[in-house]
C-alpha cells in the first residue's frame, strides 16, 4: 500500500495489466521515450519494451485506426489520445469502427480498446488543452465511457477497462492528476483475463462522495471536489446537509443509485464542465423526472460550463463551475 | 514519365501475351477461373435482385473482378482480407455464405447480415472510405509482434487515396514495416468524380513514395498481373521488409451503384470501350490459347457458380424476417445497459408494423429528373 497520486494511480494499473497479461499494449504520442506529457505511462518502456510501450507518429486516426486492427487480431491496446481535442481527429475511427465492431461481427469481435483521454480545464493550457468532449462520445451505441475522480477509482477504473470487452472512452480529469495523494491497495481488484463481469460492474457503479440528505449534487471528474467544497459551505452557512454522488459511469449511468439519491434527498443539482446543451446534466437530469418526479421538492438544477468555446486561461475561472456558483445553484434548487 | 503496368495477358490486338508466372499450375490458374467466374456470377445476380426489388441498394463491380480474385488467390488462407464494399463478395471465396452477404444487401443485420471474421479471416465489409486501411495495419503489426507469419490484404478505390485515414495507414504501415498489401483499385471513379479532381499527381503509385513505400502499377483487367503483384509483395512482407502500394488501373465500366446513372457525368461510349478489356473473357481467351480451358471445362465452372449462387438466394429468401431483437443484439459485448433493454421492452410493448422490403426496382434517372421538385413534370 502507497501514497499515490491519480497519475501514479494510473501508471499503477497499467504496470499491473502488462504483468498480469502480455496482450497488452500502450500506445500513443510520447508515451514511450518521455512517458506521455502527463507521465501516466513512466517505466512502461523500460519494463515492457518498445514492442510494448509504442510512441506512434502524430496521428489520432491512425492510432486509434490501428488499435482496432490489433484488437481484431486479439491484442488488447490501450491507446493514449494527448489532450482532449487533439481526440476530433480520430472521431470517425471511435463512432464508425470501435463502437461498432461488435455489432458488424454479431458479437465475435469486440474492438476491445481502451481510449484514455486527460480532459478539461484548470490547469492554465493554451488554447485547445482543455475541452470537455465526454458528452460526444456518451452519445454513441456501442462505447462505455468512464471517469474517475480518485487515485484509487483511476487504478481500478483503468484496470476494469482494460478488462473489459467492449471500448472504453476513459476521460481522465487532468486537474486532478496531481491534486491530492491517497492509499492505494497493492492488490488488483480484478485479474486478467476478466473473471466474471467484476470489470463490468465497476465500470457502470456510481459512489457516494460525501453524505447528506437535503439535497443531492451529481457531478463526475474535476467538479466532484468543488460540489464537496460547496456541500461544506451550505453546511456552515445554510446548515443543509447536501450529498455529492459521483458519477464515474457516464455511459452506462447509474440509474439505480441516481434515482435513489434523487429520491431520498427530494432535491436534486447536476454538475459538469462541459457546456451545457445536450450535457449529461440534462439525461441525468430527464432520467430522475422520467423515473421519480413525485419524490421531488423542486426541478432538478443544473450548473455547468456554458455554450461557448473553453476560453483562454485567463478566463477560465469563469467558465469552470466554481464553488460561488455550485452554492448558488443549490440555492436556487433548495429555495424552490 | 509513367511506367507501363505490369500486364501479363494480352489483349489480343497490339498487347502480346506473356506466359503465365512459373509458380502457378495448371490447377491454379484453373482455379482463378473459377474464382473470376463466382464473383462475376454473384454480381450479375445480385443487380438483377435488386432490379426485383429483392435486395437493396447494391454496389456492382462488374469488370473489377481480376482485382478481387488475383490478389485473394496470392494469399495464405491464414492472412487477414479488409475488403470495402466494393470486393463486398469476396468472403465468399474463403467460404462465408453467400447468402450472408445478399442478406446484408438486403438490410439484414446480426447473424442473418454479417459474418464471423475470425473463422474467414475476412474482416466486415468497410462502408466509408479508406478508414478500414488502418485496421489493416494493425492487424499485421499485432500478428508482426507475434511472429505469426500473417499479413494483411486490403483493397482501396482511387478516391480513397484523398481521405486522411489513406495517408495515416500508409504512414504507420511503413513507419513500423507492418506486413500489409494495400491494393488500389483505380477504376477512375468516385462516383461522378474523376480521378483527376482526386489529385494533382500523374499516378495514384507515386504517393507511396512520400512513404518510403514500393509500390507498382499493374493493369488492373489482368488477374494474373494482380495475381502476381500481389504475391511478390506478400513475400517481400513476410521476409520482414514491410508493405507495399499497388495500383490497378482498370475502369468502373458499370454505376457506383444501383443509385447511381452515370450517363448524368461521363461520356458512356468511354465505358463501353472499355468493355472489351473486361477481365474473365481476356482470361478465358488466354488459357484457351493456353490450352489450359476448354469449353466443356468453362461450362462446368459456370454452371457450378450459378448454382451456388441460385442456392445462396433460395436460403436468403428463405430467412426469417428481422425481429426487433437484432436492434438491441450486440451493441454491447457486455451486460445490455438498462437504455437499451427498456428499448427492447417498448418495441416489444406495441404492435410492429408490417415488414419493411428494400425499395423497388430504382427508377433509371435519364436526365436528373430525380431531382426535380414534385409536379413539375
Amino acid at each position: 500500500m502507497s501514497r499515490l497520486n491519480m497519475v501514479e494511480g494510473l501508471n499503477l494499473a497499467l504496470d499491473q495489466a502488462m504483468a498480469q497479461d502480455d496482450r497488452v499494449l500502450v500506445m500513443g504520442e510520447d508515451v514511450a521515450r518521455t512517458g506521455g506529457v502527463f507521465r501516466v505511462t513512466a517505466g512502461l518502456l523500460d519494463k515492457y519494451g518498445d514492442e510494448r510501450v509504442i510512441d506512434t507518429p502524430l496521428s489520432e486516426a491512425g492510432i486509434v485506426g490501428t488499435a482496432i486492427g490489433m484488437a481484431v487480431y486479439g491484442l488488447l491496446p490501450v491507446v493514449e489520445i494527448q489532450f482532449d481535442t487533439f481526440v476530433y481527429p480520430a472521431f470517425e475511427q471511435i463512432v464508425v469502427h470501435a463502437a461498432r465492431y461488435a455489432w458488424r461481427t454479431r458479437g465475435e469481435v469486440p474492438a476491445s480498446i481502451v481510449i484514455r483521454i486527460p480532459f478539461g480545464g484548470g490547469v492554465r493550457a493554451p488554447e485547445l488543452h482543455s475541452d470537455s468532449p465526454e458528452a460526444l462520445f456518451v452519445h454513441v451505441p456501442g462505447l462505455k465511457v468512464v471517469c474517475p475522480t480518485t487515485p484509487v477509482l483511476a487504478r481500478d477504473l483503468l484496470l476494469a477497462a482494460i478488462a473489459h470487452p467492449d471500448p472504453v472512452i476513459f476521460m481522465e480529469p487532468k486537474r486532478v492528476y496531481r491534486a491530492g495523494r491517497q492509499e492505494v491497495p497493492e492488490k488488483a481488484p480484478l485479474a486478467l483475463p476478466e473473471a466474471n463481469g467484476e470489470a463490468t460492474l465497476l465500470l457502470s457503479s456510481a459512489r457516494v462522495a460525501r453524505l447528506g440528505e437535503d439535497l443531492v449534487m451529481f457531478s463526475y471528474g474535476s467538479t466532484v471536489a468543488l460540489c464537496c467544497e460547496a456541500a461544506e459551505r451550505l453546511q456552515e452557512e445554510r446548515g443543509v446537509s447536501a450529498r455529492v454522488v459521483d458519477l464515474v459511469s457516464l455511459y452506462p449511468l447509474d440509474v439505480e443509485s441516481i434515482t435513489r439519491a434523487a429520491s431520498e434527498c427530494g432535491r436534486a443539482l447536476v454538475v459538469h464542465e462541459a457546456p451545457r446543451t445536450a450535457g449529461l446534466g440534462a439525461e441525468v437530469s430527464s432520467v430522475i423526472h422520467e423515473r421519480v418526479m413525485l419524490d421531488l421538492e423542486a426541478p432538478v438544477g443544473r450548473v455547468t460550463g456554458f455554450d461557448v468555446p473553453f476560453p483562454q486561461f485567463a478566463n477560465e475561472d469563469d467558465y469552470i463551475p466554481s464553488t460561488e456558483r455550485i452554492v448558488a445553484g443549490a440555492l436556487k434548487v433548495l429555495d424552490f | 514519365m509513367v511506367k507501363e503496368p505490369l500486364r501479363i495477358i494480352g489483349d489480343g490486338l497490339e498487347q502480346h501475351d506473356s506466359p503465365p508466372p512459373e509458380e502457378l499450375t495448371e490447377k491454379d490458374l484453373v482455379a482463378l477461373y473459377r474464382s473470376l467466374v463466382i464473383l462475376r456470377t454473384f454480381d450479375e445476380r445480385a443487380v438483377s435482385l435488386q432490379r426485383q426489388g429483392r435486395l437493396g441498394t447494391y454496389a456492382m463491380y462488374w469488370g473489377e473482378e481480376a482485382t478481387h480474385a488475383g490478389p485473394l488467390y496470392a494469399c495464405n488462407d491464414t492472412d487477414w482480407l479488409f475488403p470495402t464494399y466494393r470486393q463486398n463478395s469476396i468472403g465468399v471465396l474463403r467460404g462465408v455464405k453467400a447468402a450472408t452477404i445478399l442478406a446484408w444487401w438486403r438490410g439484414y443485420g446480426g447473424e442473418l447480415g454479417f459474418y464471423q471474421v475470425r473463422e474467414h479471416r475476412v474482416a466486415p465489409i468497410c462502408v466509408p472510405i479508406a478508414t478500414h486501411l488502418p485496421h489493416a495495419v494493425g492487424l499485421s503489426w499485432a500478428a508482426k509482434k507475434q511472429g505469426d507469419g500473417i499479413c494483411a490484404l486490403t483493397w482501396l478505390g482511387d478516391g480513397a487515396t484523398s481521405e486522411g485515414d489513406f495517408h495515416e495507414a500508409m504512414n504507420f504501415a511503413s513507419v513500423f514495416k507492418t506486413p500489409t498489401v494495400l491494393f488500389c483499385v483505380n477504376n477512375q471513379w468516385a462516383i461522378s468524380t474523376h480521378v483527376s479532381r482526386q489529385t494533382a499527381t500523374a499516378t495514384l503509385v507515386e504517393k507511396r513514395a512520400a512513404y518510403g513505400m514500393p509500390g507498382l502499377r499493374v493493369d488492373g483487367f489482368d488477374v494474373l498481373a494482380c495475381w502476381k503483384a500481389t504475391k511478390d509483395a506478400l513475400e517481400r512482407a513476410r521476409a520482414g521488409a514491410g508493405p507495399t502500394f499497388i495500383e490497378a488501373i482498370c475502369y468502373r465500366i458499370g454505376p457506383h451503384g444501383t443509385a447511381d446513372d452515370p450517363r448524368l457525368y461521363r461520356d458512356e461510349a468511354e465505358s463501353e470501350s472499355y468493355r472489351a478489356l473486361e477481365p474473365l473473357g481476356r482470361y478465358r481467351g488466354y488459357l484457351q490459347r493456353l490450352g489450359a480451358l476448354d469449353d466443356d471445362q468453362a461450362k462446368d465452372l459456370h454452371d457450378e457458380a450459378k448454382e451456388l449462387i441460385a442456392a445462396a438466394v433460395v436460403e436468403m429468401e428463405a430467412l426469417d424476417f428481422p425481429g426487433v431483437e437484432i436492434l438491441f443484439d450486440y451493441v454491447y459485448a457486455s451486460e445490455r445497459p438498462v437504455s437499451l433493454t427498456e428499448g427492447l421492452d417498448e418495441l416489444r410493448s406495441i404492435e410492429r408494423r408490417p415488414e419493411v422490403k428494400p425499395l423497388g426496382p430504382q427508377p433509371v434517372a435519364s436526365t436528373g429528373d430525380a431531382d426535380a421538385p414534385p409536379g413539375d413534370h
